[in-house]
């Protein structure tokens, strides 16, 4: 058998299907959750004052760099059966890698929220509120001006689980069926010699990863004709 | 003598220890066209912020159609309670720059109705009424970020405009347009201030358009309402030197 045919067979192999499509819905979950956190906390980081608010950013801006490892322990610790939350037994289940995940993406999408607002005209709320906006209609105008960074920051978020292998590892276990996504299979194949295949997991990976962001980007520019 | 649409007692705003607007007593009458002007730095600004309560004053009482607009929780502009919102709800504010959002012309003169939770149907009416009215119904679907300066500013006057508001609020909405331009527009703008008999308050360090546009001036030098009068008698009888030497510098 050649290469590339035994790649394209690896390919369209239901366990590998049923892999890429965990590591999507967790993925996407994850993503979907630190937007829920990280677009409110990022626009009352942008656009309140109160004491320790910078405090508060450099925290943030800290956590978007947080290493996938550490939040795994961290994490693991909280999770393991001993821990303190042991008793809801989510250790080396997918929630617990959506957990893990959620720890490294929310900061990203919250620093670059607020980073998106700051950079807008600062006197277009006086203008929002001078039209008659209330204040969640003027943050929702915030939001449509600066939609473009916006969209940047969920694909930033998106990416930085998509790819991360050390936290699912810890805290999903590389379960066969159960917790086993793209990035710990090939971490496996690898160690077990298996090229191929992590090469085939490899180009998944990618493939998803671009199409993932293709469709955002593609939203991003429509809204983009200047 | 007519109903005062504003009515304004003591009013006293600091930015933080320093006293930015002190005026003891200020109306502005319906339908009325008043200037503000001033030295750049000496409080116009301020006296338009206020009204619009996007700053809180210190002290003071400010009546708007004869009930006190309370000073609830107008802290900074980052607050905004209820009854602030209402009371926004009733004046349209234009600044300087266009500040347009990132959407087409007609969205842009709808974005106050649909504050306003007005149906679409009414927005589908107004809107073109507005657009046309300032001479830009040729511009309607383009997107903000295409304009010129001009057409900019006759959009976000639009904008204000269509919102029918019982006070209109300028903030030196001419300033950055050139000669041409700013002549043109003020004309339409006069024009439509009269037919409508719009309440105005025009903040701008330009006499001869304050002249124009407007019935009565209110001089404001070194953060402090000077003299109020009609543009002819600020000349004969400036309360002050410091208004004397304003307008006869201004007026050079």
């Amino acid at each position: 058998m050649t290469a590339p045919f035994s790649l394209a067979i690896m390919i369209f192999d239901a366990e590998v299907l049923q892999i890429t499509i965990l590591s999507l819905q967790i993925s996407a979950l994850a993503t979907g959750v630190s937007l829920l956190i990280g677009l409110p906390l990022g626009t009352i980081l942008a656009q309140s004052k109160f004491p320790g608010r910078s405090f508060f950013l450099s925290m943030v801006n800290t956590g978007m760099g947080l290493p996938p490892v550490v939040v795994g322990l961290f994490v693991a610790m909280m999770l393991w059966r001993s821990g303190p939350m042991g008793n809801l037994k989510l250790i080396y289940t997918p929630i617990a890698i959506i957990i893990a995940q959620v720890v490294i993406s929310f900061p990203v999408v919250t620093g670059l929220t607020a980073a998106a607002l700051q950079a807008l005209d600062p006197r277009l709320k006086l203008q929002l509120y001078g039209l008659g906006a209330s204040r969640l209609q003027m943050i929702w105008m915030l939001w449509k001006e600066a939609r473009l960074p916006l969209l940047a920051a969920l694909m930033a978020g998106f990416g930085s689980v998509i790819s991360e292998v050390g936290a699912s590892m810890m805290v999903g276990g590389n379960i066969r069926h159960q917790t086993r996504v793209l990035t710990t299979a090939i971490v496996l194949e690898t160690g077990k010699g298996n090229f191929d295949i992590a090469i085939a997991l490899g180009i998944l990976l990618l493939t998803i990863t671009f199409l993932v962001n293709w469709a955002l980007t593609w939203i991003q520019q429509r809204g983009a004709r200047r | 003598m007519k109903e005062s649409l504003i009515s304004i007692k003591y009013l006293l705003v600091k930015r933080g220890e320093k006293v930015v607007l002190r005026v003891e007593k200020l109306d502005i009458q319906h339908g009325e066209v008043l200037a503000v002007v001033g030295p750049n730095g000496a409080g116009k600004s301020t006296l338009l912020l206020s009204l619009a309560r996007l700053l809180k004053p210190e002290q003071g009482k400010i009546f708007f159609n004869n009930t006190q607009a309370e000073n609830t929780s107008i802290r900074s502009a980052s607050s905004a309670s209820e009854s602030d919102t209402a009371y926004r709800r009733r004046i349209a504010l234009v600044m300087q720059d266009p500040l347009l959002f990132d959407t087409s012309v007609f969205e842009n003169v709808a974005s106050g109705l649909r504050f306003r939770g007005m149906s679409k149907d009414e927005i589908r009416q107004k809107v073109p009424l507005w657009v046309e009215r300032l001479g830009i119904s040729h511009l309607s679907q383009r997107r903000a970020s295409e304009l010129s300066g001009g057409e900019a500013q006759r959009v976000s006057l639009a904008r204000a405009l269509v919102l029918e508001p019982e006070l209109l609020l300028l903030d030196e909405p001419f300033s950055s347009l050139d000669p041409p331009t700013r002549s043109s527009i003020l004309d339409d703008l006069g024009a439509l201030l009269k037919e409508t008999s719009t309440t105005t308050l025009f903040v701008t360090h330009d006499l001869p358009e304050a002249a124009q546009l407007a019935d009565r001036m209110a001089i404001v030098i070194e953060n402090r309402l000077q003299q109020i009068d009609e543009a002819k008698m600020l000349f004969e009888k400036p309360a002050n030197k410091d208004v004397a030497r304003f307008l006869n510098y201004r007026s050079m």
